[in-house]
């Protein structure tokens, strides 16, 4: 770990005018931060301890939709009564990442600004353009099996590893954020990007910008939804495959609204909004179902190890809409998928 | 801290007279524990080598396997994960802070039920075990056998002791899940 100076901010503000500092990090639950300092992945000149942010509270908010401060941890939040009845999605994901002492200190922007997994990104001694613009790719040509089948580029193949964020593009949430220029909101699905041809950038924020909060539409999929998550053993790992459906059926059964978001597939929780279409008006069938996974998959493309993906994320695909159509969501302790 | 220390007046200090230490307290076991640390010292390193308290042990050092397990604040953390001048102000409970009073004092129930239902073989992930079943009980998410083992799964026992660890677990669960 290099050395490094630290302050702790006080409110939003103190903390952004520190954060503007060259080579600035904010430290919030570190449990991914403090893992790359040690990495010397991360190796910033001063660590900016957010911690003390008035930003840890769950409220509702105008309108129906719940606001999830930036600093309430993956737990709290999961756990929240409002978030398991309304958004019971959410609580879903949360609780089949990580483990219950990391969502304890892990925070809900914290979940959003986690760096990928990719073993090539973690190893200095290996060639990454995250980590260092230019030296080439590591995962091209090596061990892929936790890499992208989707938006990738020949710059960089990693996957974004959040099962929460997966949740919060299903359910088109909004980011707040503040920075230098002021306060923003960013929705969902322009917060995380593809690698193209910049990949030390997981996401849209500005130099110096801090997440301070999360909103929750009011639509909330109580019933039909269902968070299925694929791995290589039952607890505890990142995702190979995970799914997020948030469904409504109308009183005839057919599909009023349907969202479907892919984990583990690519640099950003995945959507293809002409699928989603595609089923609307539908009667839940596993052919309907089958042709919106066809859809989802297009353009997947596998690199030797993470070929699998393709198929176990079709599979994954229908089955999740099933379970989400049934309202027979995956359960996150009974693994066996129904 | 001085919470008045920020890298604006550090950076003004010449490196080589720069005090890089910030003072911190934390309440340990119940008592409290006034230090100074550098700020990328972590939360376990300190416990070990500063306080002297080598029953939170160093597995992965990396968040993986939770052997480093204590209750920060009452909540079960990876302290490998934490820096301690983050943690200033907060109480810490370690493993030697849960036995009841003075030593030779009362075993916590979880520790004399690892013993009872031998739910170790070296003994290792132990007390990061304990430290996680004591959190997982407070926190009161888990009532069957099978949310046990889910939500013990931040904590790998790489003897495989694991039955015999959701035994002693459930035993004290339904014991004090009775009475509380």
């Amino acid at each position: 770990m290099n050395r490094f100076d630290y302050a702790r901010a006080h409110d939003s503000a103190e903390a952004v005018r520190l954060g503007a500092a060259a080579g600035a990090r904010f430290l919030a639950g570190g449990t991914n931060l403090v893992d790359l300092l040690k990495e010397n992945v991360e190796r910033p000149t001063s660590v900016i301890d957010i911690q003390r942010l008035p930003c840890a509270a769950i409220e509702d908010i105008d309108g129906g939709g719940l606001r999830l401060g930036a600093l309430a941890t993956n737990a709290d939040t999961a756990y929240d009564a409002r978030v398991a009845e309304r958004y019971p999605l959410l609580a879903s994901a949360i609780l089949a990442g990580a483990s219950p002492q990391l969502r304890n200190r892990a925070t809900n922007g914290g979940n959003l600004n986690q760096r990928t997994r990719c073993y090539y990104f973690y190893d200095t001694a290996t060639a990454c353009n995250k980590r260092e613009p230019g030296s080439g790719c590591g995962a091209l040509g090596g061990v892929t099996r936790i890499h992208a089948i989707l938006g990738s580029s020949e710059q960089c193949i990693a996957t974004h590893p959040s099962d929460m964020c997966v949740a919060l593009a299903a359910l088109e949430a909004t980011v707040r954020v503040e920075g230098p220029d002021g306060e923003r909101t960013i929705p969902f699905a322009d917060y995380h990007r593809l690698p193209g041809d910049d990949p030390t950038r997981d996401n849209t924020l500005a130099a110096g910008e801090l997440v301070t909060g999360i909103d929750l539409p009011a639509e909330d999929f109580g019933t039909h939804y269902t968070y299925l998550k694929l791995r290589d053993r039952l607890s505890y790992a990142f995702a190979l495959v995970s799914v997020a459906v948030a469904m409504k059926l109308g009183a005839d059964g057919r599909i009023e609204t349907v969202r479907i978001a892919l984990g583990g597939v690519a640099h950003k929780p995945w959507r293809v909004p002409e699928a989603e279409a595609a089923l609307v008006g539908a009667t839940p069938s596993h052919e309907a179902f089958a042709g919106a996974a066809q859809r989802v998959l297009q353009g997947a493309v596998g690199r030797g190890d993470n070929e699998f993906k393709i198929e176990l994320a079709r599979r994954a695909i229908v089955r999740a809409l099933q379970q989400a159509a049934d309202g027979t969501p995956q359960s996150q302790t009974d693994k066996r998928v129904a | 801290m001085d919470d008045t220390v920020h890298p604006a007046t550090l950076a003004a200090t010449p490196e080589s007279s720069r005090d890089v230490t910030f003072p911190i307290t934390l309440q340990l076991n119940g008592k409290a524990h006034p230090t100074r640390v550098e700020p990328w010292v972590t939360l376990l390193d300190l416990l070990r080598e500063e306080a002297h308290l080598t029953g939170t042990k160093k597995g992965c050092d990396h968040g993986q396997c939770g052997a480093c397990t204590v209750l920060l604040d009452g909540k079960r953390v990876n302290s490998c994960l934490v820096l301690a001048v983050s943690a200033d102000g907060a109480e810490v409970r370690t493993i030697e802070g849960l036995a009841g009073g003075e030593e030779g004092g009362e075993l916590d129930p979880l520790q004399q039920a690892f013993m009872d239902h031998d739910a170790f073989q070296c003994g290792y992930c132990t007390p990061g075990q304990i430290c996680s079943a004591r959190g997982l009980i407070s926190e009161g998410h888990a009532k069957t056998r099978e949310e046990v083992r889910e939500l013990m799964s931040g904590n790998l026992c790489r003897c495989g002791a694991y039955t015999n660890i959701a035994d002693a677990v459930m035993h004290v669960l339904k014991r004090e899940g009775a009475t509380s």
